[in-house]
């Protein structure tokens, strides 16, 4: 853990120096930081709060304020499920439930084994799709409460050819 | 910025207006490059289409043409957002002389067959192109209403251009509204602007050159005044500013600069949601362009005018779509609203005169330089000018992304350019204005779509989301629903709304469980009016409008929920029936 810890301030470092020079880019330095390591580590913030010179308190109220920052890793698979309106209307809620069924956690939380992570987002901006699911990355349209089954075993063996 | 003597600035002025040849010069290269193609395939690969696979389609078209040697007769072009995203992805083939033919949902495999059945046939044979079944039946007729009955001016060269290409869009006039503009005096630009009429996108519809005069008379402070673009786009179901950004960063980028130009604006946000990265790279590749090319920076063309553009992005909070906390985030700071006045254009981001415009607004300034202010005024209706980019979804046939004059009716909308629903169901409402906005029931489809009329009604345009319902839509059900997100978005600063909501919510869950009474429909009314008139930011006063209107047009849907029936006290209500817009199928 403790090389954890030097690796991931050393690395947050380094993403911070374009950042330094520039005004109010405390929420950038941290869209790197997440993109980086999918959540905002502790031990970022530290690190954060001593190169751009902003108080930890005010650093982690910003960082609960925005619905995008993790405090937490969240599981290696991240299923975003859309609940915008375009998404909600065409049957949207039931997906969620679906997915909430399936892997037996509700949304917002990561399965015990680590693996997959639920989440509600609002609209992805391809609602001619809707009800839409992205699972990293990967797009899923019109997906009805019965692709979810489908969907989750398609990563768990994905990522079990991984070695996940 | 720094300070320069005489002599740098005269070198500067004279590298800008050799940048400014170059660019020109861009622009005609570009019509010498695409004069010897014999034809074009458009695809779209905007957000939607993307999804759907357009990169593997785009792939499969270039391999296929290389496959039969005519690579460097045909120009495969991928383009932002063609509109029908429901039935992307999207292709266009274009064989000169001849109707281009739009495909949907095309695949690889769909895409080798379009090369070897329409675009080799239509090259080296003369006469008729004959497609198989497989592809005339996923063709798309150009002619629909949904391509015929639209107006474009935002949307103008999305799906007809290569976004990234700096050298298309000068071909297709370009950064001529800027250069234009750098020709005026200040005051005849904001002149041009004011006499136009364009008015806000971003849901409040304030006149933009009345805003741009009020930055222009507030004095630098510390030498400096800004222009933000707000691409927060927080309406959940609703992507017209994603696309305009992704397929139009340029004409964004100009809009903006003609504003800066015209207010003494010295620098310029973007601040654009993280959720959408194709939005986000196309504006920094447009910056990174226009930085190269001497559209940005000093001196800009050989003129005494600097500036300067930089991104920042959302984080996923709706509240920072309202200017106020939007500048807050981009400080990096919690984006919770503050009381207005003093109001951005006195003092706003970093405590300096700021001016916020929409996406949509900024595409529409460029256009406006070129063609002239009775150009624009002449589209739309006496107090709306111009078009509306709408993204009509929800239970429509033809969902996708629109721009219509101002003023086309709600019918022209869903039944006309949406085709009615999808369902085959009768129509019952559109909800514009997301999560601020209200309802337009189907006994109100002559109503014009403009924003005195859609205020009048409860709704307001807002940025442009449109979503069908049908039949089977439960308008309580609807109104919880946003409600519901307005309440999770509520920044909490003023009771108002975060107490206010909490109770309307609670009382909304309790009328759509079968608990609900008379009682509880007259206390959410009386809260909704106290959230209007006592909330801080335009958040937590707009937000009870999906509610009250669903009840004014709909009453009969919550009293059919109550345990004791008939609200009493309200005033009868002409009933609002659903009128069957498939008839004439
Ligand atoms: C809660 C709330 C959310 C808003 N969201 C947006 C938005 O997503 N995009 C936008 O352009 N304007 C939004 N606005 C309006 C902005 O505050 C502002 O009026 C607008 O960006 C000004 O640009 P315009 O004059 O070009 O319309 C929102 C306002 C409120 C109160
Ligand atoms: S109205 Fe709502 S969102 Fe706006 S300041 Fe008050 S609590 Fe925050
Ligand atoms: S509402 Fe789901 S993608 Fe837009
Ligand atoms: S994204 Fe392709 S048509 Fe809209």
């Amino acid at each position: 853990m403790a090389d954890d810890k030097v690796k991931i301030q050393e690395d947050t470092r380094k993403m911070l120096v374009k950042w330094k020079t520039k005004r109010g880019s405390l929420i950038m330095a941290l869209h790197e930081i997440q993109g980086a390591f999918g959540y905002v580590p502790w031990d970022s913030m530290e690190v954060v709060a001593e190169e751009l010179k902003i108080p930890m308190a005010q650093i982690y109220s910003v960082l609960t304020f925005y619905n995008h920052f993790k405090l937490t890793a969240p599981g290696k698979v991240v299923i975003s499920i859309c609940d915008g309106t375009a998404c909600h209307i065409k049957g949207g809620q039931s997906v969620i439930e679906a997915f909430e069924k399936e892997l037996g956690v509700p949304a917002g939380t990561t399965t015990e084994d680590g693996l997959f992570y639920i989440q509600i987002v609002r609209c992805l901006g391809c609602c001619g799709l809707a009800p839409v699911v992205v699972v990293n990355g990967k797009t899923y349209g019109r997906v009805t409460p019965l692709d979810a089954p489908k969907i989750v075993a398609e990563w768990r063996e994905t990522m079990a050819k991984e070695g996940a | 910025m720094v300070e320069l003597s005489q002599e740098q600035i005269e070198k500067l002025k004279a590298l800008g207006r050799t940048q400014k040849e170059n660019l020109i010069k861009m622009g005609e290269d570009f019509k010498e490059k695409v004069k010897n193609f014999k034809a074009s395939i458009y695809t779209c690969n905007a957000t939607s289409c993307h999804s759907g696979g357009a990169a593997s389609v785009l792939d499969a078209f270039r391999e296929s043409l290389a496959a039969t040697g005519l690579e460097s007769d045909v120009r495969v072009v991928c383009t932002g957002c063609m509109g029908l995203c429901a039935s992307g992805p999207l292709a266009r083939v274009e064989i000169k002389g001849k109707k281009p033919v739009l495909y949907q949902h095309v695949t690889p495999d769909m895409a080798r067959v379009i090369v070897s059945e329409h675009v080799v046939p239509a090259l080296k044979t003369e006469g008729e192109i004959k497609t198989s079944d497989y592809l005339k039946k996923q063709e798309l007729s150009l002619d629909l209403p949904f391509f015929t009955k639209q107006r474009k001016i935002v949307l103008r060269l999305l799906g007809h251009s290569d976004p990234e290409d700096l050298g298309e869009y000068i071909a297709n006039g370009g950064y001529q509204g800027l250069m234009k503009a750098l020709t005026m005096k200040p005051e005849e630009v904001l002149d041009i602007i004011k006499k136009s009429g364009l008015r806000g996108r971003g849901g409040g519809g304030f006149p933009t050159g009345t805003k741009w005069e009020m930055l222009a008379k507030s004095p630098l402070v510390d030498g400096e005044k800004f222009m933000i673009c707000n691409g927060d786009e927080g309406d959940p179901g609703a992507y017209m500013d994603s696309c305009i950004l992704g397929g139009g960063s340029h004409a964004v980028l100009e809009g903006m600069m003609i504003g800066a130009y015209a207010t003494g604006a010295t620098s310029g946000w973007f601040y654009i949601r993280a959720e959408y990265p194709l939005a986000i790279q196309r504006m920094e590749l447009a910056i990174k362009q226009a930085k190269r090319y001497g559209i940005l920076g000093r001196n800009i063309f050989g003129t005494d005018f600097n500036f300067m553009a930089d991104i920042r992005y959302g984080a996923g909070a709706f509240v920072c779509g309202e200017e106020t906390a939007l500048m807050s985030s981009v400080e990096g700071k919690r984006g919770t609203p503050r009381p207005r006045p003093p109001f951005p254009t006195q003092k706003g981001l970093f405590q300096k005169p700021t001016a916020i415009n929409n996406v949509e607004t900024l595409a529409n300034v460029g256009p406006i330089m070129v063609n002239g202010p009775e150009w624009f005024s002449e589209v739309g209706t006496a107090t709306s000018k111009g078009t509306k980019v709408f993204a009509i979804t929800g239970k429509v046939k033809h969902s996708g992304l629109v721009e219509v004059p101002m003023g086309t009716t709600v019918g022209e909308m869903v039944n006309d350019i949406g085709g009615g629903t999808s369902s085959g169901k009768p129509f019952k409402a559109v909800q514009t204005g997301g999560p601020s906005g209200g309802v337009i029931p189907a006994s109100e489809l002559h109503m014009p779509l403009c924003y005195e009329e859609l205020k009048k009604i409860g709704s307001m345009m807002g940025s442009g989301g449109m979503i069908v319902m049908d039949q089977d839509d439960s308008m309580v059900e609807i109104a919880k629903f946003y409600l519901g997100f307005t309440v999770d978005e509520s920044c909490g600063k003023c009771a108002p709304c975060r107490i206010g909501g909490y109770q309307m919510l609670q009382l909304m869950k309790k009328i759509a469980d079968g608990k609900g009474t008379k009682a509880d429909v007259a206390k959410i009314k009386e809260i909704g009016n106290a959230m209007k008139k006592a909330s801080l930011c335009g958040l937590g006063q707009t937000a009870p409008n999906p509610v009250l209107s669903t009840m004014k047009f709909f009453k009969n849907e919550y009293d059919a929920l109550l345990i004791d029936g008939n609200e009493p006290d309200a005033p009868a209500e002409k009933e609002v029936k659903a009128c069957n817009i498939n008839t004439k199928k």
